[in-house]
């Protein structure tokens, strides 16, 4: 009783050091992004038109030529709107700055809510010339809010409309794939810190978005950084923000779990406090960046490789190398270095390996900075796929939860191959569902899991699910 | 600053609707986890079943209100048992994490696009509640003058809603101090030496989870009908966070622990939010707008509710009025 009265002014005092670690961390991260504001000027010839203010919602895009830098408007490309019903509702010709402009009949209110087709007619297209994303030529939007639609349209070399259903299942499981693999760093993470520990930490989204965020301050700040006339910018914000995740990851540890796991709190009081600490995080994250959606500067997509009928872009391969060798790092160090197998010792039997002369608490500090470092990774490498906001890692929870149970909770090997399940499988599942449905179906995918095979994929069957 | 204000507010939404509805959210949740240990982390979902039904039942398909409400708490039945077959021999992080996944598929299956003619997608359903805002008595504001009160709609619907959290305590109450009541305790603190006794847990175990869905549905209900619409943000994850932290707050395995929680968690809440939207309007407001504006001052409510949970989990884990020894809240 004693030991722990004295205990709670520590704990008290360690919390405090949290919680000014994080919100200072954050205004590192977060200050100089509402000081200068990346702008980038738009690469297109299209000229966004100025908002009109009116009672009604038009769709506006633009056709330009991304074959030639720079890139050139076209004219002359035919488009048709339809409502749900299928009905051609309005018809528009670009004109010579590439863009159309197709106001939807009667008042907005009317509109919201409701699907409209935007088609494309390819034939009208330059000869040779296709639209870079196929799903453009019949895209659906819909009105949400009472203002313009605007959509460009990048026109691309001809033959990547191909649309049989073999093409675009390989072109969307490279697609899962890349998103497999940045979903495996934060499974992977969740899933040592797990292992180790016993926690089941609901905060690692915000884990992930720490690292997003880090790198965005870096990015943000004025000027460039350049080695040799390389502008490395986006490469330095995302080594500061791995090692400042990992402090983070550390700071996490000491100040809250260790304290926690020293006072015996239980794991399900633990899963609690993870939970409040979540929503604390999620909270400051949006009081730094605000809700809307951000991109980094070195963004722009370049002109994508033709692997037989599949297109993937410099930047896809370049985050399937990086993350490949980055997992097999981890994966062989849990596997031959010494503190590895430290880890993997604590993992199994804590008591025991603690018996056996290993400092548990020295292994789980490591863990818990490779685990978040992991994640931080993760965070910077989404965010430079799709680009991120406040809660780009919350919305990620729940998939980095079906990985880690789909490979089996706690094993390396598992959270990895979970993640790339889930991540294809996500991304294929968009053939037969709407997009908008893609994440219900892999939370589907860990409920039928844990109902058939509860030790998941690679999990050793003695667990009790 | 206006200090009368923000205390009348404050207290305006401490024993106001939305405080009644998370008070009948964290009922439920009290049977679930309070008494029976189930770490149940979709009550959201129990929510959004509950009130989906009725106001599609009204809105969509233009049925009864009265037979909406039975179909409503029929499907939370069904809700409950849909999940707790799979999911009630699992581990207590397991059932954690598949309770959290299936209301997240609930609520971004009705928020689709693809279901939009039956649910109305992200913008949700409206005028359902005509046959309920009907029966309603009063007509001016209602209170106690000058230093609370209530439009006349808000009113009916609180008065409703907390008759409906006496009924369930009531019910609870009667219900824990049973010989069945009793089985429920034993299954929180030791599922093996219950089974050992003979009592099929798993049954009492999917009871429990029916009843406190069904409250879980009645709040669901409510909030739709205290809004006078429903939209799938409210049903969000974090709804059930919150409906977590007002019983921790309170209390869990004490049947008044849901009804202290709520008013003190609201009214706290509430006095922060109008504190420091008073705080940072005005010219010029009391916080420069530098530093926090009046965006970021809507905020800080969910930021000190997170660093509450935490600190409450860590200090004071049996809340206001809990047991500590009672509750060993690591019933694995």
């Amino acid at each position: 009783m004693n030991t722990r009265r004295r205990s709670i002014p520590a704990l008290g005092r360690s919390l405090a050091v949290l919680l000014v670690g994080i919100v200072a961390a954050l205004l590192v991260a977060g200050g100089p992004a509402s000081a200068a504001p990346a702008t980038q000027a738009a690469p297109q010839a299209c000229v966004h038109p100025p908002q009109r203010n009116d009672n009604s919602i038009h769709i506006q895009g633009c056709m330009i030529d991304q074959r030639k830098t720079p890139a050139t408007p076209v004219s002359g490309v035919k488009i048709a709107v339809a409502d749900d019903t299928g009905t051609v509702i309005g018809r528009g010709t670009s004109n010579s700055g590439g863009s159309f402009d197709i106001a939807l009949p009667g008042p907005s209110i009317n509109n919201l809510g409701k699907t409209f087709t935007v088609r494309i007619d390819r034939a009208s297209l330059p000869k040779g010339a296709a639209l870079r994303n196929p799903k453009q030529v019949a895209l659906k939007v819909t009105p949400k809010i009472d203002s313009d639609i605007f959509v460009a349209f990048p026109i691309g070399k001809a033959g990547i409309g191909d649309t049989s259903v073999a093409v675009q299942a390989l072109q969307l499981a490279v697609t899962g794939l890349v998103f497999g693999l940045i979903l495996a760093m934060g499974s992977l993470g969740l899933s040592m810190i797990f292992g180790t520990t016993g926690l089941t930490n609901f905060a690692h989204g915000e884990l992930i978005t720490f690292g997003a965020l880090v790198a965005y301050g870096v990015d943000s700040l004025p000027g460039d950084i350049k080695i040799a006339g390389l502008n490395v910018t986006l490469a330095v914000a995302m080594i500061v923000a791995v090692i400042a995740s990992g402090i983070f990851g550390w700071v996490n540890d000491r100040a809250l779990w260790q304290p926690l796991r020293k006072r015996h709190t239980g794991l399900i009081a633990m899963m609690v406090v993870s939970i409040g600490l979540s929503v604390f995080l999620r909270n400051v994250y949006q009081y730094l960046v605000g809700a809307s959606n951000h991109q980094y500067s070195q963004f722009a997509s370049p002109e994508p490789y033709h692997w037989g009928p599949v297109l993937i872009t410099p930047k896809d391969i370049f985050v399937v190398l990086f993350c490949v060798v980055v997992l097999v790092l981890v994966v062989v160090a849990l596997q031959r270095t010494r503190i590895g197998k430290a880890t993997r010792a604590v993992a199994d039997n804590t008591a025991l390996s603690s018996a056996t002369g290993i400092n548990v608490d020295r292994v789980i500090s490591v863990v818990w900075i490779v685990g978040t470092a992991l994640a931080g990774l993760s965070g910077v490498l989404l965010g430079m796929t799709e680009g991120f906001d406040y809660q780009v890692g919350f919305k990620l929870l729940l998939l980095v939860f079906s990985a880690v149970v789909l490979g089996g909770l706690g094993t390396a090997w598992g959270a990895i191959v979970g993640a790339l399940v889930i991540g294809i499988f996500v991304d294929v599942s968009t053939l037969v569902i709407p997009p908008e449905l893609k994440f219900v179906g892999a939370l589907v995918v860990l409920i039928i899991v844990l109902l058939i095979r509860p030790q998941g994929i690679l999990g050793r069957s003695e667990r009790v699910g | 600053m206006d200090w009368h204000g923000i205390f009348s507010g404050a207290l305006q939404q401490g024993l106001g609707p939305v405080a009644a509805v998370y008070c009948l959210a964290a009922i439920g949740l009290n049977v679930h986890f309070g008494y029976t240990g189930l770490l149940n982390f979709g009550q959201a979902g129990f929510m959004a079943v509950g009130g989906y039904a009725l106001s599609s039942f009204v809105a969509t398909w233009g049925l009864s209100f009265w037979l909406g409400l039975v179909v409503a708490i029929v499907l939370c039945v069904v809700l409950a048992l849909l999940l707790g077959v799979p999911t009630l021999r699992l581990r207590a992080d397991y059932l954690a994490i598949v309770t959290i996944a299936a209301a997240e598929i609930l609520r971004q299956t009705i928020g689709s696009v693809t279901l939009l003619k039956y649910f109305g997608g992200q913008d949700g359903l409206q005028s359902f509640n005509d046959s309920f805002a009907s029966l309603n008595p009063f007509t001016g504001s209602v209170g106690i003058p000058g230093v609370v009160s209530w439009r006349p709609y808000d009113f009916w619907t609180l008065l409703v809603c907390w008759g409906l959290c006496l009924v369930c305590c009531l019910m609870v109450w009667a219900l824990m101090r049973s010989p069945w009541g009793r089985v429920l305790k034993g299954i929180r603190e030791d599922e093996d030496a219950v089974r050992s006794l003979g009592k099929n847990v798993y049954a009492y175990k999917m009871q429990s989870l029916m009843i406190g869905g069904v409250i879980g549905g009645l709040a669901g209900i409510m909030s739709a009908l205290q809004h006078s619409a429903i939209n799938p943000s409210l049903f969000a994850t974090d709804t059930t966070f919150f409906a977590y932290t007002v019983l921790l707050l309170g209390g869990a395995a004490r049947v008044l622990g849901p009804v202290a929680g709520t008013i003190v968690f609201w009214f706290l809440i509430s006095f922060l939010d109008l504190f420091f939207g008073a705080a940072t309007s005005g010219t010029p407001p009391l916080i420069p707008d530098a530093i926090m504006s009046d965006t970021q001052a809507s905020l800080m409510r969910f930021i000190f509710m997170g660093l509450a949970l935490m600190l409450l989990m860590v200090f004071r884990p049996q809340g206001i009025f809990g047991d500590r020894r009672e509750l060993a809240l690591d019933a694995r």
